[in-house]
């Protein structure tokens, strides 16, 4: 069984379609990263997954529960952290916790409670109206409410936009020793190298549809390529290998590579060619690279 | 075990934490009001025979801050929780339809239910009134409060902004409470002024609460109640389908 399925879904909001046709699964225990730039569609993906949302057509569950037709069995298997930050201003964090427990039924969940607000660095904050909070601090919050009915599956909405690096160092680590336990993950983020670290498979959206998915490393292999950069300092590129290259604002030139041993013969040609490197760099693949290629390539065309 | 009764506590808390607010000063208003009206027209209006004016305004004015004070409650609650967003912490768990429109509802009741004994707590030192038919007082109480607290779910879910839910509230609520009879007995109105009083729900709220206490109303009680436990029905009705609907809630 899936720990989140989504088969087919579709979604407009008037004339803009927000989903247009997106499946995919989600393995339990997997940690899933759904990318994309803004207003691609991946809010509207979580909120159907929550209920906040209702699809025009297609089929979500979690953990083998529909959304719709199993409401109560999809939300007490999943939590969710919102992208914006929002409170209730009335309560306290202790209050904001208990009561968000009981939503969920569970009226005896002290324990939980504490643990959550140990480990999310809330315990001096209990009594402290959520008023009074730092946006980070409510950030916190909002992770606690989500995770207070011990979630299957936890989904957080760029939870790290915004948030100082301690905090996201410190959430991750959270967030990775949930994973380590057993639960799935799936999250959206715009820093792609939080996805690239953390994240087994990846999911890309543009304009309402999945336009990649796959591993992290099958991605990162098979759209990205190698360069080296290398600065000159004496000496002019010769045809071939400009050919291949950009010019960066460093005043350094990005050279596309094959792989390790195509660095051997590029050396091999600015020698030749007369060129004296001053100094020499080559680059891992990076997500980014692959993020931006994919999304380039499917830009409408005219 | 079912989220309702932590909505239902929550909804309660919110307004007691602010109880100065929500319950002493409709409380306030409404004994000036008892203060202001008696005096000046106490010598011009004869509502029930037998009645003193005074003795005839308290139940109507305790029954118009019931009204109001159960549509603040719910229509507040849910239109602060829509502009801040916190509303999400509500439909993200395993809350039904039914329940997030019971716990709402039965917040807005004790919350009328309060001002009301508040009310009548205050007055009892001033103009102690006598009641012949408690069970009637409760029940036009219940059903009035009911009422308004639907209604105020209903424009809480409606209104987008502070000023349409302060639209609704000024242009069909106020009218509707202030010619539903609370200064005046109906039957001194003239004839169509008195049939557009009969189309008023809250008419009959406010008749057969005040028959609870002096055995006397415009219209009989049974009658009233029916009307209003009708009104309450079809305004519980429309509200159930707007949140299972997820109207303005769920996109």
């Amino acid at each position: 069984m899936a720990a989140v399925e989504v088969r087919d879904v579709h979604k407009r909001f008037g004339a803009v379609r927000a989903l247009g046709g997106v499946s995919l699964e989600v393995a339990e225990g997997e940690f899933f990263a759904l990318l994309g730039p803004n207003g691609a569609g991946k809010t509207t993906l979580i909120s159907a997954l929550g209920g906040l949302v209702r699809p025009d057509s297609g089929h979500l569950a979690i953990m083998g529960h529909d959304v719709a037709r199993d409401f109560r069995g999809a939300r007490r298997a999943v939590g969710i952290v919102p992208q914006e930050i929002v409170f209730d201003p009335f309560f306290t964090v202790r209050e904001t916790l208990e009561i968000q427990s009981g939503y969920f039924g569970l009226r005896r969940n002290a324990a939980w409670i504490d643990e959550l607000l140990e480990r999310l660095g809330l315990a001096s904050k209990a009594r402290a109206n959520m008023r009074s909070l730092s946006g980070g601090m409510k950030r916190r919050v909002m992770v606690a409410q989500a995770l207070v009915h011990r979630p299957p599956v936890i989904v957080l909405d760029e939870p790290t936009a915004g948030v100082d690096v301690e905090l996201r160092q410190a959430l991750w680590a959270f967030v990775r020793s949930l994973n380590a336990a057993g639960h799935t993950i799936v999250l959206t983020t715009h820093y792609l190298e939080e996805a690239e670290q953390l994240c087994s498979r990846i999911a890309m959206m543009k304009d309402g549809r999945i336009v990649a998915l796959d591993t992290t490393a099958r991605l990162l292999a098979s759209f990205s390529e190698r360069v080296m950069r290398v600065k000159l300092e004496q000496g002019e590129l010769p045809p071939a290998i400009a050919l291949r290259s950009s010019a960066e604002p460093s005043g350094a030139w990005r050279i596309a590579i094959d792989d390790m041993a195509h660095v051997e013969d590029v050396l091999a040609r600015l020698r030749e060619a007369g060129c004296v490197v001053a100094s020499l760099e080559v680059g891992e693949p990076e997500l980014e690279e692959v993020f931006v290629k994919i999304m380039h390539a499917h830009e409408p065309r005219p | 075990m079912s989220g309702f009764p932590t909505l239902l506590y929550k909804e309660v808390l919110r307004f007691w934490k602010v109880s100065f607010q929500t319950v002493a000063a409709p409380v306030l208003t409404t004994l000036l009001y008892l203060l202001v009206f008696a005096h000046a027209l106490a010598a011009h209006v004869q509502a029930f025979p037998g009645v003193p004016y005074l003795h005839f305004l308290i139940p109507g004015l305790a029954m118009m801050a019931m009204l109001q004070n159960a549509f603040a409650n719910s229509s507040s609650s849910i239109i602060q929780s829509k502009i801040t967003g916190n509303m999400v912490f509500i439909l993200l768990p395993p809350l039904s339809a039914l329940e997030i429109f019971g716990a709402y509802l039965l917040a807005a009741m004790v919350r009328a239910l309060t001002v009301g004994l508040g009310v009548f707590a205050a007055t009892l030192w001033i103009v102690p009134i006598p009641m012949q038919h408690p069970l009637w007082t409760l029940a036009f109480a219940v059903v009035g409060a009911g009422m308004l607290g639907t209604l105020g779910i209903i424009a809480g879910i409606w209104s987008e902004k502070f000023d349409q839910l302060a639209a609704f509230q000024n242009f069909l609520v106020m009218p509707l409470t202030f010619l539903a009879g609370v200064f005046y007995s109906v039957h001194t109105l003239p004839p169509f002024w008195q049939a557009v009083s009969r189309l008023n729900p809250f008419f009959y709220a406010i008749d057969g609460f005040r028959y609870g206490f002096f055995g006397q109303s415009d219209i009989d009680p049974a009658a009233s109640l029916a009307f209003a436990a009708g009104a309450f029905a079809v305004l519980s009705w429309t509200t159930l389908l707007l949140l299972r609907r997820g109207y303005k809630l769920r996109h």
